[in-house]
């Protein structure tokens, strides 16, 4: 791994130059891999389906046991032939809005902080919207959006860049304020303009915020996309239209499957975001 | 605020010239009653002279918050100086802050490559410039570390390498070595003294040790606080290069205590 590439690196630069400083050890940051890691959540997991299946079997009365099926019916349905496959290619339609929306919010999400950066005044007239968005309840708003864009495909991916884009903004924002006087006046001295001091300075010390933001809109994409498929049906809805399907027939064990789904898919978003940022700044900063 | 009545210091009367330098020596530095007072009224320096020639290290000692590192932003032009008039002879001024300041994304080559960076210079250049510079400090080896893998005072190091990658003709020095444990001090003193007579920079550098000033400076000033001002000047008159040893004798000692009084009396009396 790149850790160990650093560590022999270090002792070699150790011979070459003898100096009388030594170089403080490399920190082993946690990335412990094996039982500690992966250990705890899996044990919760198992607590979590056992108190599942005692619901289910035994506090549960039998007439009622569609209110929980139990986790291996759940499970059957991943590959029941009748189901299976318009569940997956609603996942696919969720997936392709969620990372839709999710790219033009990451977008226009760190465009909109930047453009704020640049002078206090444009900050002043354009944070408190940033805000409204974050405090507007977006379910108010969704049959608006339906009205303005139609019922398919982009209305959707409208929803979900509405509820994605306000981390961008603030996380980026953050970032690019985080940086030290210091620092910055050392640009200064060399009469740096603020291309370069953006460039240089503050974009890349934005870098490790700005991925944390990604990390939380991945999720929010993902919520959007499916509070979208709730309200426009038309076009090839995804897995919100599912769950809403399988409500009204009390489904419940296809319910459960459909729900699962949609949130194994968030976390493989939410996963994917904290590797990338850790191929990234994982190197000077620690990212959590 | 009371005056301080001193007597008049033993101050050698053998002025330290480094260098044998033909006279007149430029001066670099020029400050004429300079006066600082921010908006809200604080006065942060009051008349304040001071001159810095070519061939000095002067080192300006004082109690914290006395506007010793005004002294600093004002010579880099970070500040403008409300009254007075402070001259800068000079465009080529490194200026190392308190702490390191390196980009944390950058490895030690990139890092000292920054200046340069910054001046358009080729990669060609800035190569070279870096490479220099790296070997001047003794950071030879460790160009692809990243500031966190390196300890205080090779942060220290690299951060020096590059302010001096713009070949300076004056160095300013915003207590870079406080952070420092005793023993890396020590030794990058001695480093930052060989730099100075080997590059035949100018130096001015605040400290709020007194032996750390003596032991590097050709003029030692004492300020005091509340509003600063220069409350006493001392000629160092221990030559160039120094012998680290020099620390252990009775006339450093007494300097430093010296130093100290005048430190003393101008904060509390």
């Amino acid at each position: 791994m790149s850790t160990e590439g650093m560590i022999e690196h270090r002792e070699a630069g150790q011979e070459i130059a003898p100096t009388t400083v030594a170089p403080v050890p490399l920190r082993r940051r946690g990335r412990r891999g094996g039982i500690a890691s992966w250990g705890p959540p899996v044990a919760v997991a198992i607590l979590m389906i056992a108190g599942w299946y005692f619901v289910g079997s035994v506090l549960l009365d039998p007439s009622k046991s569609y209110l929980m099926p139990p986790p291996h019916a759940v499970l059957a349905v991943y590959f029941d032939p009748d189901v299976a496959p318009d569940m997956y290619e609603a996942l696919w339609n969720t997936a392709t809005v969620a990372l839709t929306g999710l790219l033009v919010a990451i977008v226009l999400g760190v465009v909109w902080a930047i453009a704020m950066n640049q002078a206090k005044w444009i900050e002043r007239s354009l944070y408190p919207y940033a805000v409204i968005l974050q405090t507007i309840p977006i379910l108010a708003l969704v049959p608006l959006i339906g009205f303005w864009f139609g019922f398919d495909f982009f209305a959707r991916v409208i929803v979900a860049i509405l509820i994605a884009l306000f981390p961008m903004v603030s996380n980026t924002l953050f970032g690019l304020q985080s940086i030290d006087a210091a620092q910055r006046e050392l640009f200064t001295l060399q009469r740096a303009n603020r291309w370069i001091v953006l460039k240089k300075l503050q974009f890349p010390a934005a870098l490790p915020a700005i991925f944390a933001g990604m990390r939380i809109s991945a999720g929010l994409a993902v919520v959007g996309a499916i509070v979208g498929d709730f309200f426009f049906q038309r076009g090839t809805p995804g897995i919100g239209a599912l769950i809403s399907k399988y409500t009204a027939r009390l489904e419940s064990d296809a319910l459960f499957a459909a729900i699962i789904l949609a949130s194994l898919f968030g976390v493989v978003v939410f996963w994917f975001f904290g590797w990338l940022g850790r191929r990234v700044v994982g190197k000077w900063y620690d990212f959590a | 605020m009371a005056t301080t009545e001193r007597a008049p210091a033993i101050t050698s009367t053998t002025t330290a010239t480094p260098t044998p330098t033909p006279t007149p020596t430029p001066t670099l530095i020029d400050f004429e009653h300079v006066q600082l007072t921010y908006p809200n009224g604080t006065i942060a320096l009051s008349g304040v002279d001071l001159t810095v020639r070519r061939g000095e290290f002067v080192t300006v000692v004082g109690p914290s918050g006395c506007g010793k590192s005004t002294l600093l932003r004002i010579a880099s032009g970070l500040e403008t100086a409300s009254e007075g008039t402070a001259t800068v002879n000079t465009g080529r001024v490194g200026y190392v802050f308190q702490d390191p300041t390196l980009l944390p994304w950058r490895n030690v080559q990139a890092n000292v490559e920054l200046l340069a960076e910054l001046q358009w210079d080729t990669q060609a250049v800035r190569r070279e410039k870096a490479r220099r510079a790296i070997e001047l400090v003794g950071l030879s080896g460790f160009e692809k570390h990243l500031p966190r893998q390196l300890s205080g005072g090779m942060r220290m190091r690299a951060s020096l390498a590059r302010s001096l990658t713009l070949d300076p003709e004056l160095f300013l020095f915003d207590e870079p070595f406080g952070a420092l444990d005793e023993i890396t001090r020590e030794y990058l003193n001695d480093e930052l003294l060989k730099l100075f007579v080997e590059q035949q920079f100018a130096g001015l550098f605040i400290t709020h040790s007194v032996s750390e000033a003596v032991y590097l400076s050709t003029k030692v000033v004492v300020m005091s606080g509340r509003p600063g001002r220069i409350v006493d000047t001392f000629d160092v008159p221990f030559p160039m290069p120094r012998d680290p040893d020099i620390r252990y004798t009775g006339e450093f000692a007494a300097l430093v205590g010296e130093v100290s009084h005048a430190l003393r009396a101008g904060h509390g009396a």
